[in-house]
């Protein structure tokens, strides 16, 4: 068992809310595991399934996408295409045999810094349960 | 090999305090493609940004990272900083060392672990940016204002007095709106239509305003500076040319059944009538559902007794397409129908009436002509009760929210009714009194000191008739006690809500609105007047429940935002957007079917469908890039080698 201690998150967020809900994370000092990386895109409707996949096989341990709240995305409906492309993604992780629970969508908005601090250290705690992440499995060459 | 050059700002200790600086730029310096690497206390100060002018001539530097704050604060000043040296402002990202780094971790080995790896991704991702150029388009500087109440008024005059043409569109038969309908205002008491009134006219009169009433916005095509919006005036078989609003067939109509709006619907108007006596523009409309012409196909007395042979009975709807540089979206709100609160009689008691209808009674140009009187009998009502938050904040049957006007005009009402009646007896049974603006709280005193309004706490549980009275079961929750009292007339004051077609509207011009159905501003703070679509921009109610002052505030402010932008000679759009490869596009159309804006096109090469993208549509979010399955659309800024870079650079 690779159990990864200090799991690597990836965090993609759209500009208009996410991105400054996690600078008003900042903004208010909410601490939250430094593991983490942001990605900022214009809008969350910009992630490709692709992304995800090719992040969690190169080592990320968890995916974590934002977007605006439904009704508030800047452009329109763009968070909506997110939400159903990613139910999809899960489907599809579940099938090439990665724990759909390393991919997690939520909403958040501009205003919740302290939200998004909260899903960071709530995420992580929760990829620690997981068992090995993809790229552990993927090293030993275990065939699922 | 690009020649990148990497800044870390210090941010006085804000970034220096967590993270070790000197470390990141020692780490980075270890990558080929950096050239030159150094720390500052205040990047974004002059001196700082001189350091990078000054670096990417002495290092010949192609690229620039700034380690700092969050882009969000600080890039356009860096992306100048480029510019000014002759470098092209899209070969500049921002590592968030700050907000994303230095102030959500302690301690100072993985803050600056996680600096140097940020700093590191902006490294790898800047390599793959391409020069861009600002896309420019051309702005027609004529603006539509849709809505002809106070606050599409005033931004109508405050762009037509700063030199730009403005077309109002009001659906109805005059401007004017709801203020039109009011008789006095808080908290001075002066009267609202001799304030409004002057108004109207000048908008009438002025050269640089067309007015066109009875006309809605059917479509809404384009961009910033180039919308095309499709219109439709309605069928009012009066010849507005030849028409010299004289009245004479308002007088003469023998159809007189026809409820009035404008009274809300407390008394009956003409078939062919204008709203008000003061209606802007003066010229009646036929409603065909009341006409005896269109009805029983027999009458046409107003064709017979016009001396001006206005009345044109073929009359019918009228497209037009007009061509504008900016949107003012001034719909305003209805008053809410309260006919869902069974207990309070559910409007089926006659003396049960709403703020609005009540505003209408007590004014001159009202059915009643100003004399406040029952109407169920026509006695002067001896005892009022004032019924606050009827749909506002409860939730069980309304809305949510509070409207903000009712607890002010509410002390309007009992203040106007105790003039008129000084013997009667004026109650008001409220939840909370909110009076913020100015002078407002001194006008509740004034009406609870001076005109002996009884102000009781607490909620009306039911109203059930008694006779030819009312039974008002409420409570005194500041004593505790159950209250009834017996009222000769209750006014509700109903929820403002946004008008029963606001969402249609929204849908058509593209603009959001909230959960409860008021159009959304781009930030609740910092853009209160701009809409999420650039080049639209709200005034007034429609944003959600306002007084007249603030109306009139936004609608200035809308204005100022139409003239700072035709104040432009010609718009720069973001080069972020996308750009389809015709070569690689299948034509599967996936693309067009995702394009929230209609920005991408169908077209026919060599006999095969290729999707186009619009530039001057495209608002550059990225939903089409992400469902093309050959990869074909290219989106600069966010394209797939860029943020695969980004994401995989220190994996």
């Amino acid at each position: 068992m690779h159990m990864s201690k200090d799991p690597k998150i990836l965090a993609v967020l759209c500009k208009w809310c996410s991105y400054a809900g996690a600078d008003l994370a900042g903004t208010s000092r909410f601490e939250y595991p430094s593991n983490i990386r942001i990605i900022q895109v214009p809008c969350s409707g910009r992630i490709d399934p692709l992304m995800i996949f090719k992040a969690l096989i190169d080592g990320y341990d968890g995916i974590l996408i934002s977007g605006c709240h439904p009704g508030d995305c800047h452009y329109g409906t763009g968070n909506y295409f997110a939400q159903r492309r990613l139910a999809i993604a899960r489907k599809l992780l579940e099938t090439i045999g990665i724990d759909p629970k390393r991919l997690f969508f939520t909403w958040i908005s501009a205003a919740e810094g302290k939200r998004f601090a909260e899903i960071c250290a709530d995420f992580h705690d929760h990829l620690l349960s997981l068992a090995d992440s993809p790229k552990a499995l993927a090293q030993e060459g275990i065939d699922r | 090999m690009a020649r990148v050059g990497v800044f870390v700002c210090h941010c006085g200790i804000n970034i220096a305090a967590t993270v070790d600086v000197q470390k990141v730029i020692d780490a980075v310096l270890k990558l080929p493609e950096v050239k030159h690497g150094v720390e500052y206390r205040f990047m974004c100060s002059s001196p700082g940004q001189a350091l990078i002018k000054k670096a990417i001539k002495d290092h010949q530097l192609d690229r620039i990272v700034v380690a700092a704050c969050s882009p969000r604060m600080h890039l356009p000043t860096f992306q100048n900083a480029l510019l000014a040296e002759g470098l092209n402002p899209y070969l500049v990202t921002m590592a968030n060392i700050r907000e994303q780094c230095s102030w959500v971790t302690k301690d100072r080995d993985r803050a600056t672990a996680k600096a140097i790896d940020l700093v590191t991704r902006q490294i790898k991702r800047v390599i793959h940016h391409d020069p861009l150029d600002d896309i420019m388009v051309p702005i027609i500087k004529t603006a539509l204002v849709i809505g002809g109440g106070i606050a599409g008024i005033q931004a109508a005059l405050d762009i037509a007095d700063g030199e730009q043409k403005v077309i109002l569109l009001e659906r109805s038969p005059s401007i004017g709106g709801r203020m039109a309908q009011l008789d006095e205002t808080f908290p001075t008491l002066d009267c609202s239509q001799c304030i409004l009134t002057p108004k109207m006219v000048e908008a009438a009169q002025h050269p640089n305003i067309e007015i066109r009433v009875n006309t809605e916005v059917k479509q809404v095509d384009g961009y910033v500076g180039n919308f095309k919006v499709a219109v439709e005036r309605r069928a009012i078989y009066v010849d507005p040319s030849k028409c010299i609003g004289c009245g004479i067939c308002q007088a003469k109509c023998p159809s007189k059944t026809a409820p009035d709006e404008f009274s809300g619907r407390i008394s009956t108007r003409a078939a062919i009538y204008m709203p008000f006596p003061q209606a802007v523009p003066a010229i009646p409309v036929i409603d065909a559902e009341h006409c005896l012409k269109f009805t029983r196909g027999k009458c046409g007395v107003c064709e017979k007794v016009c001396p001006a042979d206005a009345i044109d009975f073929a009359d019918t709807p009228q497209q037009e397409i007009l061509d504008v540089g900016a949107i003012v979206v001034a719909t305003g709100y209805q008053e809410m129908d309260p006919a869902i609160y069974t207990e309070y009689g559910g409007m089926k008691y006659p003396d049960v009436i709403t703020g609005l209808q009540f505003e209408r009674l007590i004014s001159s140009t009202g059915p009643s002509g100003g004399k406040i009187q029952r109407l169920s009998d026509g006695k002067v009502p001896q005892r009022i009760v004032f019924v606050q938050c009827v749909g506002s904040r409860d939730e069980s049957k309304g809305h949510t929210y509070c409207s903000g006007i009712c607890c002010m005009y509410t002390a309007k009402h009992a203040m106007i009714y105790k003039h008129h009646v000084p013997e009667g007896k004026a109650y008001v049974c409220y939840i909370d009194v909110r009076a913020p603006g100015k002078s407002y709280e001194e006008f509740i005193r004034r009406a609870i000191e001076a005109d002996d309004v009884r102000y009781m706490r607490g909620r009306v549980a039911a109203i059930k008739k008694n006779d030819d009275h009312y039974r008002v079961f409420t409570e005194d929750t500041l004593v505790g006690r159950p209250v009834t009292i017996d009222a000769d007339m209750i006014v509700l004051a109903s929820a403002v809500e946004p008008n029963e077609n606001a969402k249609t509207l929204a849908r058509i011009l593209g603009i959001s609105f909230d959960a409860d159905g008021f159009y959304s501003e781009a930030h609740p703070k910092l853009k209160p007047v701009e809409t999420a679509t650039v080049g639209i921009f709200l005034s007034g109610a429609c944003q959600g429940p306002k007084d007249i002052p603030t109306s009139v505030q936004q609608g200035s402010a809308a204005a100022s935002k139409v003239l700072s932008l035709f104040a432009k000679k010609v718009l720069y759009k973001s080069p972020q957007i996308a750009e389809i490869d015709e070569v690689s596009c299948s034509g599967c159309l996936l693309c067009l079917n995702t394009c929230h804006y209609g920005a991408i096109e169908q077209v026919t090469t060599q006999g095969k469908t290729k999707a186009r993208a619009i530039s001057g549509k495209c608002q550059g979010c990225g939903a089409c890039v992400s469902v093309c399955k050959g990869k074909a659309i290219a989106f600069p800024g966010f394209n797939d080698d860029q943020l695969y870079e980004e994401i995989t650079a220190c994996t």
